[in-house]
């Protein structure tokens, strides 16, 4: 079967299965990807409500946000890709300025600068950068032959290296991990020879002592360890991991109820609204709730891969792909960390734990997975 | 191949190579999402009852209520020992912010001891997040109006009532009550942590200590549900402590006022027995001590005054302190000679003011230079004459000596219902070969003859035995508790009574009656000198060596330091027709048993009858 055929079928079951695919088509929306999309929020929004002990506000403000964050995911999908491709320094270059002003305005929160404030808005130029980033990346890798050469592994480096150092400076460890994830997926489906990333391997190993010894903080430090042991500083930041394992394990198959979650609404589980809002769910909806969730995220995820495999560019294969697979690790760091598998690093839910800055790019994501998608209908 | 076909072939290989990364990718992912499952599962279902446990825990918070412990009475229904609302200053250290700021800040308001910041240290190693660990027990009502004045940059400072032990009449019971104080680490160990849930304090020492387990009480629960900080959201269940039994004891607050104040400040014990059932009436150790300050904590430097104090106020004389009795024991000998017929009542012996062993130039002296003349066994009591009962000594042997005296009580615990009592010692052959590795020798019977030598006795033990004489015979052990409760305490079983011929016991309870009213009676001077007794009394004095003299030495008051001065004993009992209460009294350093002691009896007696004269008949 021939491309152009392929292609062709596809638009035909598309249509078979939408109906009325033209207005979809002019939206350049995708159906499936906004009908998952909007389940998870919807599940969010009621998990939120108990985690946030009962507060309207706080699930009106996340409404506010996400229905932002829709507004921006349909307009980023209007976007054409060669535009985006053309422009992609843009948001990266822009992202660099704010982190240099987070540096030197930035607010503190925790003993860490992160936040940066214009007008009534805050926000975190770091979450800016997880988009910025593969985004560059996808671009300048796109316009070279593949796969990679040594020299483009070089620019591809130096790209990464200077919001990475900026970040760690803040210092968000959390955040710096997913950039480079970021940033290597871009490489990784680019066919970057195995060679090279066994070498970058290697390289991560040998920094990881060098890591611990002169860029990690304290704080971060203790993190990592009392992943190791918990019960050892059972006040500190060993609570947080007690507390969350005790409210997901105490959920069973079917959780507590609604509100009904004594870990969560007697406050001994710390930032239940924020990163830790697996747990509440765990705990109040129980196992065969994690397990529909992580079905909706593997659904999304499938979904990006196969807008990603579809897509009709190299460019928009790989800003696809990277960003499915950045989605994919969000997922994974924050269950696994709540669940005292990795150390507790600050990385919200996807679109479930409250957050602006979150949702807004998460959001802004999607909207390029719609952007690739629109143009593969397109090219005929 | 054509350019085009060579860059078909090139987008071809290239989209293969992404499908491959693809699907490595998705692999990867797939394997990943298995773990994080298998986590969660492993948390929700394997281990979940584990987890259920853990949240109840955390969230039903059990606060232990402390029973009231049981009150102490006098026999008369007067409270003894009481619980008074006390007020703890405890700290929620993660409402504290900095810690050692708000000590520092505390220690300004309030002076916080260096143990007191130790302690502290420790409790809040061990503590639950947001509980509160105490700083502070019974603040003064100046701390606490401090603390409220600075209650605003008090953080996480909280000031709680809680009953703390309350001594009404300090240091005049200080022995008997004894009082509690802070469970310490070697009875932490050994207690049932459930039976002194939310209890701190313990009976140390007295009536306390011995029905410990009595007075204390049955904790009740609280189960509440908290939130993280601690605070109650909604109570669960709630399970009432029980009080601890209230304890009624024979004990006469009148009597007990009236012989500490009787010993007027000296150094010595006074015991008062009811002679028809043992109940102990007066147990009075002087000096007495506050009992107060040791149920919150007392100062080290109060403490260490307390120690150091040559009075040895803390050292419980009356069932403790060990005395030769001396010539107290006068009486209980004679009772022996009488019935064995080692003497008759018309038997004389004569005093020559020394007394001297066959083969042996070693004079044994006679109290009276120049002795007492011929002497029958009455006269021998009344007047006390040494010689005379040297000569019973040696003419009934140790064996006879200690039998008797150890019938009435001497060198046995009298098994009182208070702890660490002392048995005095009555020696025996026995005795002297297993505890100093030497023969009895002759000489030994002589001295203990007269009560001295190697015997020792309590003042509690005088006084039982005392009432034995007094009810000829009658074996009754001490017991302060009346009533425990509801119910009455039984009497422990004495043991078999003492017998002997009723002549025997007539002759000595006449002689001690001579004691108190005989012209040349040893206590009549001094008793006779505080009016007369609306009431006959029987008695003994008593003198016991704190040095030895020399042979040839004579015992000079004047020359001698206070602290080596005779103790001066008495025992009495009243009314001779039918004896009601016998007393012990000795006073250390007191020189004269007839001088200082006998009034400190009388005072005490005449207490007793002039308040149970009216209620004789109903008891």
């Amino acid at each position: 079967m021939s491309r152009r055929d392929f292609d062709h079928q596809m638009r035909e079951r598309g249509a078979a299965v939408y109906g009325r695919r033209s207005h979809w088509l002019t939206l350049h929306a995708d159906p499936l990807l906004a009908l998952l999309l909007a389940a998870l929020m919807t599940a969010g929004l009621a998990v939120l409500y108990s985690a946030g002990d009962s507060d309207h506000g706080q699930v009106r403000r996340q409404l506010v946000y996400m229905v932002i964050g829709m507004t921006l995911m349909l307009i980023t999908a209007q976007i054409p890709l060669r535009l985006l491709q053309r422009w992609a320094w843009l948001p990266y270059v822009a992202g660099i300025l704010l982190l240099l002003a987070v540096e030197l305005i930035g607010s503190d929160a925790k003993g860490a600068q992160r936040w940066l404030a214009l007008g009534p808005v805050r926000f975190q130029p770091a979450e800016l950068m997880k988009i910025a980033l593969p985004l560059v990346l996808t671009a300048y890798l796109a316009s070279r032959p593949p796969p990679p050469r040594l020299g483009d592994l070089a620019v591809a480096a130096a790209l990464m290296s200077v919001p990475l150092a900026l970040v760690l400076i803040q210092p968000d460890l959390g955040t710096a991990v997913l950039i480079t994830t970021g940033g290597f997926f871009v490489l990784f489906l680019a066919g970057i020879a195995v060679r090279f990333l066994l070498a970058v391997a290697a390289v991560a190993l040998a920094a990881a002592p060098m890591l611990w010894l002169f860029v990690l903080h304290d704080y971060q430090k203790t993190r990592i360890l009392t992943l190791l042991d918990p019960e050892s500083d059972k006040l500190g930041a060993g609570w947080n991991i007690i507390q969350s394992t005790t409210a997901i394990g105490s959920g069973g198959w079917t959780g507590k109820g609604w509100l009904q979650g004594t870990q969560s609404q007697l406050d001994f589980l710390p930032e239940g609204h924020t990163d830790f809002i697996i747990a509440v769910l765990a705990e109040e909806f129980g196992f065969v709730a994690v397990l529909g969730l992580i079905c909706l995220y593997a659904l999304i995820i499938l979904r990006g891969l196969a807008i990603s495999l579809g897509a009709s560019s190299m460019f928009g294969r790989l800003l696809a792909g990277s960003i499915t697979l950045t989605f994919f690790i969000y997922v994974f760091v924050n269950m696994s960390m709540v669940a005292g598998l990795l150390p507790v690093v600050g990385v919200p839910l996807p679109m479930v734990s409250y957050g602006g800055t979150s949702v807004v790019t998460l959001s802004i994501g999607f909207g390029i997975l719609m952007a690739v998608r629109s143009e593969t209908g397109r090219r005929g | 191949m054509s350019p085009a076909d060579l860059l078909l072939r090139d987008h071809r290989n290239e989209h293969l190579l992404f499908a491959g990364r693809l699907v490595f990718a998705l692999l990867a992912m797939v394997v990943l999402l298995a773990v994080l499952v298998w986590r969660y599962f492993d948390l929700q279902v394997l281990r979940h009852e584990d987890f259920v446990t853990r949240a109840d825990r955390n969230r039903i918070h059990v606060r232990a209520i402390p029973p009231p412990r049981g009150l102490i009475f006098d026999r008369n229904g007067v409270l003894l020992a009481d619980n008074r609302p006390g007020f703890t200053l405890s700290v929620v250290i993660e409402r504290a912010g900095d810690l050692d700021a708000l000590l520092a800040t505390l220690d300004g308001l309030i002076d916080l001891s260096d143990a007191e910041i130790e302690r502290f240290r420790q409790l809040s190693a061990r503590r639950r997040p947001y509980e509160a660990v105490p700083l502070r027990y019974n603040l003064s009502e100046r701390e606490q109006s401090l603390l409220a004045v600075d209650e605003y940059r008090l953080d996480g400072v909280e000031v709680s009532a809680q009953l703390v032990r309350h001594y009404p009449h300090g240091s005049v019971l200080s022995h008997v009550l004894g009082y509690m104080g802070r469970i310490d680490e070697q009875e932490l160990k050994r207690l049932d942590p459930d039976a002194y849930r939310g209890v701190y304090t313990i009976g140390k020492t007295g009536l306390e200590r011995f029905y410990e387990t009595d007075l204390l009480g049955t904790p009740g629960y609280e189960y509440a549900e908290t939130n993280a900080r601690g605070r109650v959201m909604r109570a669960l269940e709630r399970i009432e402590p029980v009080a601890g039994q209230n304890l009624r004891l024979h004990l006469d607050l009148r009597l007990q006022e009236a012989a500490y104040e009787a010993l007027g400040g000296e150094r010595g014990a006074v015991v008062a027995i009811d002679v028809r059932n043992g109940g102990v009436l007066a147990l009075a150790s002087a000096p007495g001590f506050d009992p107060n300050p040791f149920v919150t904590g007392i100062s080290s430097a109060d403490y260490a005054a307390l120690i150091e104090s040559p009075d040895r106020p803390l050292f419980d004389r009356a069932t403790r302190g060990q005395y030769p009795p001396g010539s107290i024991i006068k009486p209980i000998f004679a009772l022996a000679a009488l019935d064995s017929g080692v003497v008759t009542p018309a038997t004389r012996i004569y005093d020559p003011g020394f007394f001297r062993l066959d083969n042996s130039a070693h004079r044994y002296r006679d109290w009276k230079r120049g002795g007492h003349g011929w002497m029958t066994v009455r006269d021998a009591v009344v007047e006390s004459c040494d010689v005379f009962f040297y000569q019973v000594g040696v003419r009934l042997g140790i064996d006879r000596l200690h039998r008797i005296a150890t019938a009435f009580g001497l060198g046995v615990e009298t098994g009182v219902d208070m702890p660490n009592e002392s048995a005095g010692l009555m020696p025996s052959r026995e005795w002297k070969r297993g505890a100093r590795g030497l023969a009895w020798y002759p000489g030994d019977t002589v001295n203990t003859s007269i009560g001295q030598g190697f015997v020792t006795a309590t003042p509690l033990q005088l006084a039982a035995a005392a009432a034995r004489i007094a009810s000829r015979g009658e074996v009754r052990v001490p017991r302060l508790a009346r009533t425990l409760g509801q119910s009455l305490v039984p009497a422990a079983p004495g043991g078999d009574p003492i017998t002997a011929a009723d002549t025997a016991w007539d002759a000595v309870i006449a002689a001690m009656r001579g004691v108190v009213e005989d012209r040349k009676g040893t206590a009549r001077a001094a008793l006779a000198a505080m009016g007369p007794m609306d009431y006959s009394m029987a008695g003994k004095t008593g003198t016991a060596q704190v040095v030895g003299i020399k042979q040839n030495e004579r015992y000079d008051a004047a020359r001698l330091a206070k602290e080596q001065l005779d103790h001066a004993l008495f025992i009495a009992f009243a009314p001779v027709e039918a004896p009601r209460i016998a007393v012990a009294v000795i006073v250390e350093n007191g020189e004269h048993g007839s001088s200082t002691a006998a009034p400190v009896a009388r005072l005490v007696i005449d207490t007793y009858m002039a308040t149970h004269a009216e209620v004789a008949g109903l008891e």
